[in-house]
């Protein structure tokens, strides 16, 4: 249960619609990753004492399920913030199955989240002290929102894990506590009436959880309302900025080549600079910005932000030996550059509907386009030698 | 969701009201307070901030709900694109 954002392309599902998943409605029956997102493509394994956070085993009707601790330690923060950075994805996934908190009794509630490893650890984490069951789906190592994107986290899935586990057997309740944005791959109807289980959809937030059972497990208003605060906008920057560190260092050699062939190294360094100060201010300044750029439009709030930057540049002085050509091709192109890569982190957020971002895409990639293809031809024309 | 609004009449979402029997679950999952209990069945009261995650839909026993539900993610569209016209043979999104 957490708020890790990523986005996947759309194909149609069985029931004719758009889902946002390539393949996981295609066969449902079958256990396997879904064929696209991050690069997790394999499943948790068997549980055994090596589960993180493993004290102990407990009893039950259908045979020993893992006790957990909800501290976490050095290595459990330090995989945590790697994950942020893109680092370890393949081994952050964990066995999937029941999993208990503190010492649970039949009556006690259970919680569902995603074998994803930062997904775990939070929800763990935050119920210290509290007495559960927490069931642990096969999400192949995403999490809980994304994973309920593609079909992972999904009423298959929950169904066929309540099998598997002999929930029924184990609990005498027929409750079940999921997270809010595990609803995009649930059908809470048909997962009761397959496995007698109700489904009640907790927060959104796993922080909230704790309040949430202080409260009598009711959800506040607070609970169900999603936030994308400057913690939760820069805790999604240094993926997106490993993510495009390929294509950032592509169009730098390219940038930089070309006027070196040309006989001007230092406007291909120049044109470097340029072009990476506005990218990335594309992919960290506008979503830390992001609610006070001007506009609506993703692609409008990097336009502004790179004109504000380009304009910076200018009056600074610093331009001052560029050719006016270089200055007009800034002027131009470096906008375009902020804005491509600001309308890219409509991917991460949380409130851009596919439908908005389509028509964005219809209207401004064109005109980025035309952008950066007019500043190219401005600095080529201003490299070539005068008499 | 406060402080965010992002294009306006672009949603996809339609209620049929007349199928709607005041269950809730559309209130309960959406994250954007789209819906409100309105008497004895839910209303529309917020279309604009519809983010199309398609979980009230998914969670409607009674097919009241309709919306052509996607990730909103110009990376992986632009993939999609590229890939329906052979311009791209990569499977990857935009998270990967």
């Amino acid at each position: 249960m957490n708020t890790d954002m990523s986005k996947t392309e759309n194909k149609k599902n069985r029931n004719g619609e758009t889902s946002p998943c390539c393949c996981a409605e295609a066969e449902p029956h079958v256990e396997r990753p879904p064929c696209c997102g991050p690069p997790a493509t394999v499943g948790g394994g068997e549980i055994n004492e090596k589960v993180p956070g493993f004290i102990g085993w407990l009893s039950t009707m259908t045979g020993r399920v893992p006790r957990i601790s909800s501290e976490l330690t050095i290595n459990d923060r330090f995989s945590a913030w790697k994950l942020r950075w893109g680092i370890g994805r393949m081994s952050a996934v964990l066995p999937p199955g029941l999993y208990v908190l503190g010492k649970p009794e039949r009556q006690d509630p259970v919680v569902v989240t995603a074998n994803y490893k930062m997904s775990y650890d939070l929800v763990r984490h935050a119920l210290a002290g509290r007495n559960l069951w927490l069931l642990v789906l096969e999400t192949f190592g995403v999490n809980v929102w994304c994973a309920a994107g593609k079909g992972a986290f999904g009423t298959e899935e929950l169904v066929r894990r309540i099998e598997k586990t002999g929930l029924s057997q184990v609990v005498d309740h027929r409750l079940l506590l999921l997270p809010i944005l595990g609803a995009t791959g649930i059908e809470a109807h048909k997962v009761e009436a397959r496995s007698g289980f109700r489904v009640r959809y907790a927060t959104i937030r796993v922080d909230d959880l704790p309040e949430y059972f202080d409260n009598g497990m009711v959800t506040t208003t607070a609970m169900r309302e999603m936030t994308f605060f400057m913690r939760e906008r820069l805790a999604l920057v240094p993926v997106e900025l490993v993510m495009s560190l390929k294509k950032l260092a592509a169009v730098s050699l390219l940038l930089f080549l070309v006027p070196a062939l040309m006989g001007d190294p230092g406007a291909g360094a120049g044109a470097v600079l340029a072009y990476l100060g506005a990218a990335l201010g594309g992919i960290v300044v506008v979503p830390l910005l992001l609610p006070w750029l001007p506009g609506r439009a993703f692609s409008v709030k990097g336009a502004v932000l790179g004109l504000a930057m380009v304009a910076a540049w200018y009056l600074s002085g610093i331009s001052r030996d560029v050719t006016v050509y270089a200055k007009v091709a800034a002027f131009v192109a470096l906008p375009a550059v902020s804005a491509f890569h600001a309308l890219n982190f409509t991917g991460c957020t949380p409130f851009t509907p596919r439908s908005g971002v389509k028509k964005e895409m219809r209207i401004a990639l064109p005109v980025m386009g035309c952008a950066v293809l007019a500043g190219v031809v401005l600095l080529l024309i201003g490299l070539i030698p005068r008499q | 969701m406060k402080g965010f609004r992002y294009l306006e009449n672009v949603a996809t979402l339609r209620f049929t009201s007349d199928r709607c029997t005041g269950c809730g679950r559309c209130v309960e999952v959406c994250p954007h307070q789209v819906f409100e209990p309105a008497g004895e069945i839910v209303a529309v009261v917020d279309r604009d901030a519809c983010m199309e995650c398609g979980a009230c839909r998914m969670n409607c026993p009674h097919d009241a709900i309709q919306v052509d539900a996607g990730v909103g993610c110009a990376s992986g569209l632009l993939h999609e694109w590229l890939r329906e016209r052979n311009l791209s043979s990569s499977n990857r999104s935009c998270c990967s």
